[in-house]
């Protein structure tokens, strides 16, 4: 136990995700040994991201506005959405640049042993969204593991009567990888979603 | 660091640092264990896929100070894929997951009859053999049955008077004859008791002839009496889905 305020910084940053206390405590003392206008910037930045950033209203993502960068941009088509279950699932899209479509964030997936719902996601939201027809096609890119996969199975359920046209993310084989590697879950989807290719 | 090998159902997966997970199973001879698995988040890792919540798997762990560590990993079934493609089973399901997770609490103890009992329910889910909600009524009963805390639906529960009794207490653990009822409990169908025992018997003739206004019934009273001997709400429950499917047809 350290005096004081020392001890305070270190209980604050043990309470970060993936800081342990060891980690807490080096944290801190790399901070006493910081420069101070080191020290001042983080500590403004990080009052600064608490009083600026907020959710799109739209579509859920982080943005200094109320809505984000995305919606505002007039180039975008409005007629393809991809649903995403983060706001980081938004940039590791954006890395593609493959995608010039309109994004809505879940903010999660469902997972009833977590206790999060349907009611606890983005879900209405969607709804509302695709109400005035003018999304023809949906992107379900929650992610590939079991959580995901259920969120999608139950947003298809959701959207189907819709009738828009609802696709989902491929799986498959990673580039770069050899076929003997895969395991046999990722192989048998790479099977079910194989494409022609003489189209 | 000692290594074993034991085959496992995954109950539950949680995130550790950048891109492991601890994975929670119910093995066949180890009980329950809660292992790390390193590296699994991440796309090209090899047995991530091997382990997501109800995959019934091979693994070799290694023996650590407070959780073992996944080194190898088989799939035995996938019982995950055929669940997660359709809502009323995913829910189910993790109520059966939940369940064992919270009933067989002690790590490292063995629980054969429950992991039996987990691998043949999942089994049942995912091949639809009977309505998702009937698989899952008869798993809470069988389970808590194994745990110590069956439930009668043919004698008195309080003085073991032979039925048929009426009156139905969560409490008193099952019927109770007409001079033990007590003030509030609840009066079922006589086709709900029988489905009740059916349920709990493993009686599949009687429990898929039974009509949707008595597996209504029926849920409710596994339910009430799943939360009074567990103590504590199972937080998937109030989850599981029973609307109909989109074809039409009803479930259970």
């Amino acid at each position: 136990m350290y005096e004081g305020i020392v001890q305070d910084l270190i209980d604050e940053l043990g309470r970060l995700p993936g800081v342990g206390p060891k980690s807490a405590q080096r944290i801190a003392f790399h901070l006493l040994a910081a420069d101070p206008a080191d020290v001042k910037r983080l500590a403004d930045v990080l009052v600064e991201v608490k009083q600026k950033v907020r959710f799109c209203q739209t579509c859920g993502n982080v943005a200094e506005d109320d809505q984000c960068r995305i919606c505002r941009d007039p180039g975008r088509d409005p007629t393809v959405l991809c649903v995403v279950e983060e706001s980081k699932d938004v940039v590791a899209v954006e890395r593609t640049r493959e995608f010039r479509g309109r994004y809505h964030v879940l903010g999660g997936a469902i997972s009833p042993i977590e206790g999060i719902g349907p009611d606890d996601l983005r879900i209405r939201e969607l709804m509302q969204r695709l109400a005035d027809g003018t999304v023809t096609e949906a992107i379900l890119a929650t992610d590939p593991n079991l959580e995901g996969e259920a969120t999608a199975t139950y947003l298809t359920r959701l959207l189907k009567p819709m009738g828009l046209r609802i696709t989902r993310l491929a799986s498959g084989l990673p580039v770069g990888g050899d076929l003997e590697y895969a395991d046999e879950v990722t192989l048998g989807r790479a099977f079910e979603g194989r494409r022609a290719v003489d189209d | 660091m000692g290594l074993y090998r034991d085959e496992g159902v995954v109950l539950r997966t949680q995130k550790l640092g950048e891109a492991d997970r601890i994975v929670s199973l119910l093995t066949r001879r180890h009980g329950r264990i809660r292992a790390v698995a390193k590296g699994v988040r991440r796309t090209s890792s090899r047995f991530g896929s091997r382990l997501e919540p109800f995959m019934h798997v091979d693994a070799q762990l290694a023996e650590g100070r407070s959780l073992d560590v996944v080194a190898q990993v088989e799939t035995v079934t996938p019982y995950g894929q055929p669940v997660c493609a359709n809502y009323g089973l995913y829910t189910a399901g993790t109520v059966m997951l939940e369940t064992t997770e919270r009933l067989v609490a002690e790590e490292h103890e063995p629980a054969l009859q429950q992991f039996l009992l987990l691998v043949g329910g999942l089994r049942a889910l995912s091949q639809q053999e009977h309505a998702p909600g009937l698989t899952l009524d008869s798993f809470l009963l069988r389970s808590l049955a194994i745990a110590g805390y069956a439930p009668s639906f043919s004698d008195c529960a309080h003085c073991g008077a032979e039925g048929p009794h009426r009156a139905f207490s969560p409490a008193a653990g099952g019927l109770l004859c007409a001079d033990c009822r007590v003030p509030g409990t609840a009066r079922p169908a006589p086709e709900t008791i029988e489905l009740l025992a059916a349920l709990l018997a493993g009686d599949w003739e009687v429990a898929d002839a039974s009509e949707p206004r008595i597996r209504r019934e029926t849920c409710g009273l596994v339910s009430a009496y799943v939360r009074w001997h567990l103590e504590r709400d199972l937080r998937s429950l109030v989850y599981v889905d029973r609307t109909p499917e989109p074809n039409g047809t009803v479930r259970g």
